[in-house]
């Protein structure tokens, strides 16, 4: 059980490898369910926060870890921190689920539910890379080519332009160098790690 | 003391009201409220749903070139921005190895010298500012404060986590009467705005309903992205609760700016999509 490659990195289950990245140790955590309770998407996620908790302190099972990292719940949470202020063990679950969004990306384990989120999240950082800031009309465009939600926020452009909220040119910073270097530092980080 | 002001991209397009209005204020109160030289995007929940490093880069290279400049603090009034501000600087403050390798990425030598406020706390320190009400803002609001600014508690080390009051008693001082109300500081569906606009109707639809069933008049936020959800995704809102719900959203700024006697037009009320029609009235009926 212990010699699946892709749960077993470096010879440590989910739990520690998020442990190593976090500091937050699921271990703690003795399933009172008062983070679910709270959480304002419990009822769309596969699993419940308190549940992705669970399959976590299970991670001994590959099975477990999978269905965790393969789940749309990571990428439903929406990081409103409401989880976190109540835990009684003050288990930071959002930055857990940071961490299991990082592994599912690099393991190519993405619930195909979460496609249209990832593709928005991905359209934002372009935007970000390439002119230090978010130019609206460019992501949402990016993101329809992305997502292919064409018709879909249509018919808000106009208004938009009309009450002067939306910009036809990005801005962008002076220092858009350093933007690009920061952005390839990180790039280069990633690909060396497991 | 400087204060600097970092108004993140939604305050420079979807949101320019609330920068416009927040502007107006200062200008009237005799604060300078300059911009952090050269900022970037702070990368909100895109950079940290992705990785880790940028999500920490992209804020520290903001708070260095505040701290270049010699601010003792940073005013940050969008919500979402303050959080990510907040949490770095939080982050760096507590590791130094951290620090040092981020500083090492934005290729700064960030301290952490300079603060990070938000917009209630910026308001609340400016002394009497009870004398500046010219005009009663006397309407019933409820005050919504959404996630960012009192959540997580360890981090933003700023009002209770659970039924704050600081926007409440600084309603108060514009002569509004607050509501007590149960969604106060529940999600409206944040980030999902473009990628999941239904869920955003259904939290954001919740939410309002809430604040019209106990009377309010108008709602008040501090955060752009919450106005972009429970103001513009108005249309879908209504079609999922499957009635009209005529409320406006107020940013904070506007209601003190126009508790202060400035014209709606420079607090870029003409900006909203759902009308601002609020009914004049005393404070006592
Ligand atoms: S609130 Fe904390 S202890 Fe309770 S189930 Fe959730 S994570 Fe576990
Ligand atoms: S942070 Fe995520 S898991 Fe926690 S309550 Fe909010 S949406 Fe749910």
């Amino acid at each position: 059980m212990r010699s699946d490659t892709d749960i077993q990195q470096d010879g440590k289950v989910l739990s520690d490898r998020v442990l190593e990245k976090t500091g937050v140790a699921v271990a703690r955590c003795y399933q009172c369910g008062k983070c679910s309770a709270g959480c304002p998407l419990a009822s769309e996620m596969d699993f419940p926060p308190s549940q992705i908790m669970h399959l976590l302190q299970l991670g001994d099972f590959p099975e477990m870890a999978e269905k965790a990292l393969r789940s749309h719940t990571i990428w439903l949470c929406l990081t409103c921190e409401i989880c976190y202020a109540r835990c009684p063990m003050e288990i930071d679950i959002p930055k857990v689920m940071d961490a299991l969004r990082h592994e599912s990306l690099a393991q190519k384990k993405v619930n195909p539910k979460a496609r249209g989120i990832l593709a928005f999240h991905r359209a934002f950082l372009d935007s970000v890379r390439y002119t230090g800031r978010l130019f609206e009309m460019g992501q949402v465009i990016d993101y329809k080519l992305r997502s292919g939600h064409f018709l879909q926020d249509l018919l808000q452009a106009p208004w938009m332009f009309f009450v002067g909220k939306l910009h036809l040119l990005p801005e962008r910073i002076r220092d858009r160098r350093l933007l690009g270097r920061i952005f390839a530092r990180i790039a280069k980080t990633r690909e060396n790690r497991p | 003391m400087k204060t600097g002001f970092y108004p993140g991209c939604s305050m420079k397009g979807s949101a320019r009201e609330y920068s416009e209005s927040l502007l107006a204020v200062a200008r009237e109160l005799g604060r300078e409220l300059p911009e952090v030289p050269d900022w970037n995007c702070c990368g909100a929940t895109a950079a940290h749903n992705i990785d880790t490093d940028l999500a920490l880069a992209l804020p520290a290279r903001i708070l260095a070139a505040a701290e270049k400049d010699g601010m003792n603090e940073v005013l940050v009034p969008c919500a979402a921005c303050y959080s990510r501000l907040s949490v770095t600087r939080h982050e760096l403050l507590d590791d130094e190895a951290l620090r040092n390798k981020i500083s090492g990425l934005v290729e700064a030598d960030y301290q952490g010298t300079a603060k990070v406020v938000n917009i209630i706390e910026w308001l609340a320190s400016i002394p009497d500012l009870e004398a500046w009400v010219k005009k009663p803002f006397a309407h019933r609001v409820a005050c919504y404060y959404g996630c960012l600014l009192v959540r997580p508690p360890g981090v933003v080390k700023f009002d209770r986590p659970e039924e704050p009051q600081s926007m409440d008693l600084l309603l108060k001082k514009m002569g509004a009467e607050p509501i007590d109300w149960a969604f106060k500081t529940e999600c409206c569906g944040a980030g999902f705005s473009v990628s999941r606009t239904d869920l955003v109707a259904k939290l954001s639809g919740l939410i309002l309903e809430d604040a019209v069933s106990r009377g309010a008049e108008a709602v008040i936020v501090a955060c752009p992205m919450c106005h972009l959800n429970l103001d513009m995704r108005r249309p879908q809102i209504e079609k999922q609760v499957g009635k009209k719900i005529n409320i406006p959203v107020i940013y904070i700024t506007q209601a003190l700016g126009l508790a202060m006697g400035i014209p709606a037009r420079k607090l870029g009320l003409q900006r909203h999509k759902v009308a601002v029609k609020l009914s004049p009235r005393t404070a006592e009926s």
